[in-house]
């Protein structure tokens, strides 16, 4: 069937003819950017959703050759359980989030919608190229397609954010550069880019140093881009300063495709038995830099006055669950690891479109100018709010309580019950950098000081409008759903991405 | 002997990892923007070069069809993969220093300088003023 072979190739090529037919047709006609983002980004979803039920139906992954070159010569596609399930999380926030940019980009940045939706799409592309594609010298490509785009994206926010992008460029290219050179290696030894035939080849080769060099290099560049601890210093101006749309599509999104890119390499590429036969145990340091990294993301969060840059240094320690997952590298707490890019995905998603409607309707986002009064300006955004707090915490049955129960499960197996304590001390963390919000808003009587407080003794309603408010409820309440019916998920799909010899 | 024939013969890579070691020195520890673009613009130039110098042999000629050369030999040619690769590293190296580009002449706009310690401290005045 011609939709089912050519499915995988798809959404890169629709998200690339979009942001190429964006300019074109929004040149004079700003209004119309929105709208053809929209219509793209619904497509993706729909197309995600296509192939994830062909992955679980035909339960082997599909091949797409690119101009009929069969690989290793030429590019392949690869669309297999994993890949289908972390696009589908990419697309699905995405059209969420741009839903909500429409008013608050129109707001931030006016006369400017054809350039920042053309540059959102592109970097959609990069990421969906960087997860589907099965050539390692491709996925570089699509690495600085969508880097490229994030720059921009940041750099048109506020006074700072140039200076937050050019920094994140630095390191951007140097993460690149590493993996660049990480490849080459893996290129002049094995003679091939194309993952399942280094896989097939590695074993062959030996120890040889010169591979081990290629996985730290690798490795290195990739730590850069997930923001693993300490190599994550880019990250808390780029998501502060950056316009709150780009926040809220770069934090779901971003950094989830640099720990796709880490699992693929270390496990698709090199394969666990390789791995455990090198002179350093590369597992065991990612999953200890990943612990360092929850702490610490957790303790700078508690630290913060400003909301953003509080849900970046919690990014920081949630990613650190994801490279905490990989590094375990046992079935439980890989699964814990890739449900976590969905629940995490869909929590930050939430928690940015929030800051996002404080942002549009008070006009700043700072935790210690929040007052008791929200709870009846913004009842629907604060209740959205709790919801993804709630999940952050990890209560159940809210979907975070899950990803980190099957990552407490992975540690408990090769009893490595340290990192359990990890867990469980974050999770008190991540209450008290949240609670205080919640108590400020929540916990006063409303009426406790009448002659003082005369303005706002009667807080009016004063929701956003529902173009914002719609999907920061279907996120939140995606949380609940997600969370019950996580069962599904990890057996009708999470279950079939372990790779094998694991 | 052994070590100064090893040296010697892989002369193209000690000189790419220098240049790698410039590159890098220059993007972390140079205070000015503009130094920090010149040495990213030296690392991926030895990352290309290490391409260049990992396809290159003795002996070997441009990968274009000659009848008096044996078409299968592929000792007589050189691979042209890596050569095509860093066509598409170059053209994503020049990509990446326009972007780098339009965000120093943005941010010269915005502070007036480009010393990395004066921006800082800038940003952090920014930041507290919006308190």
């Amino acid at each position: 069937m011609i939709v089912t072979s050519n499915s995988p190739v798809l959404i890169p090529l629709l998200f690339l003819a979009t942001a190429l037919l964006i300019p074109l047709v929004a040149w004079k006609r700003n209004w119309l950017a929105w709208p053809v983002t929209i219509l793209a980004s619904f497509a993706s979803v729909a197309i995600s959703v296509f192939n994830v039920f062909l992955v679980i139906q035909e339960g082997q992954p599909i091949h797409y050759y690119l101009g009929d070159w069969v690989p290793p010569i030429g590019i392949e596609y690869v669309l297999d359980h994993l890949s289908a399930f972390v696009m589908l999380v990419i697309n699905g926030v995405a059209f969420l989030v741009l839903i909500h940019a429409k008013q608050i980009v129109s707001r931030e940045l006016p006369g400017k919608e054809m350039p920042y939706y053309a540059a959102a799409v592109l970097m959609l592309c990069g990421f969906n190229g960087i997860v589907i594609t099965g050539d390692l010298f491709n996925l570089y490509v699509f690495l600085e397609i969508s880097s490229l785009s994030l720059y921009g994206l940041i750099a048109v926010g506020e006074k700072q954010s140039p200076v937050a992008a050019f920094r994140y460029l630095i390191m951007g290219t140097i993460a690149a550069s590493f993996y660049l050179l990480g490849i080459g290696f893996l290129y002049l030894k094995t003679g091939s880019l194309n993952m399942a035939d280094v896989k097939a080849i590695l074993p062959l080769l030996g120890d040889q140093p010169v591979v081990f060099i290629a996985l730290a290099l690798i490795v290195l560049g990739m730590g850069i881009k997930m923001a693993l601890f300490p190599l994550h210093g880019w990250l808390p101006d780029s998501y502060t300063y950056a316009p709150s749309t780009s926040s809220a599509i770069i934090a779901p999104t971003g950094t989830k495709v640099g720990a796709y890119v880490l699992l693929r390499v270390l496990f698709f590429v090199f394969g666990l038995t390789y791995i455990t036969r090198m002179p350093v145990p590369v597992t065991s340091v990612i999953t200890w830099l990943a612990a360092i990294g929850i702490i610490y993301g957790s303790i700078m969060a508690i630290a913060q006055k400003e909301m953003k840059r509080m849900l970046a240094y919690s990014s920081v320690a949630q990613v650190g669950y994801i490279g905490l997952g990989i590094g375990l590298a046992n079935p439980l707490a890989l699964v814990g690891a890739v449900l976590h890019v969905l629940n995490h995905a869909f929590m930050k998603a939430c928690l940015f479109l929030v800051a996002g409607n404080f942002r549009f309707k008070l006009g700043h986002s700072n935790i210690f100018k929040l007052s008791h009064s929200i709870r009846k300006k913004m009842p629907w955004t604060m209740a959205a709010f709790t919801v993804a707090a709630l999940s952050m915490v990890g209560l159940p049955p809210m979907a975070g309580f899950f990803s980190k129960w099957y990552l407490a499960l992975g540690t408990l197996k090769d009893s490595n019950w340290h990192f359990l304590v990890v867990i469980l001390v974050s999770s008190l963390l991540n209450a008290v950098y949240f609670f205080r919000i919640i108590e400020k808003v929540y916990m006063k009587p409303i009426h406790n000081n009448p002659v003082e407080n005369e303005e706002s003794a009667e807080p009016v309603r004063d929701e956003v409008g529902s173009s914002m408010l719609v999907p920061t409820l279907i996120l939140a309440a995606g949380l609940i759903v997600l969370g019950l019916l996580n069962a599904f998920i990890v057996k009708g799909i999470l279950n079939f991405i372990i790779p094998a010899g694991m | 002997m052994k070590t100064l024939d090893f040296m010697l013969g892989h002369y193209a890579y000690w000189f790419t990892l220098a240049l790698l070691a410039i590159g890098l020195y220059g993007m972390m520890m140079k205070k000015n923007l503009v130094k920090k673009l010149i040495g990213m613009t030296i690392f991926q130039v030895s990352v290309i070069i290490f391409y260049i110098a990992g396809s290159s042999k003795w002996g070997g000629t441009v990968p274009v069809m000659d009848k008096a050369i044996d078409v299968a030999d592929s000792t007589k040619y050189i691979n042209p993969l890596p050569h095509t690769l860093m066509l598409t590293a170059i053209v994503v190296g020049v990509a990446t220093t326009g972007v780098a580009f339009a965000l120093v002449i943005s941010i010269y706009k915005r502070y007036k300088t480009l010393d990395e310690t004066v921006l800082l401290e800038g940003m952090k005045k920014d930041s507290d003023s919006d308190e």
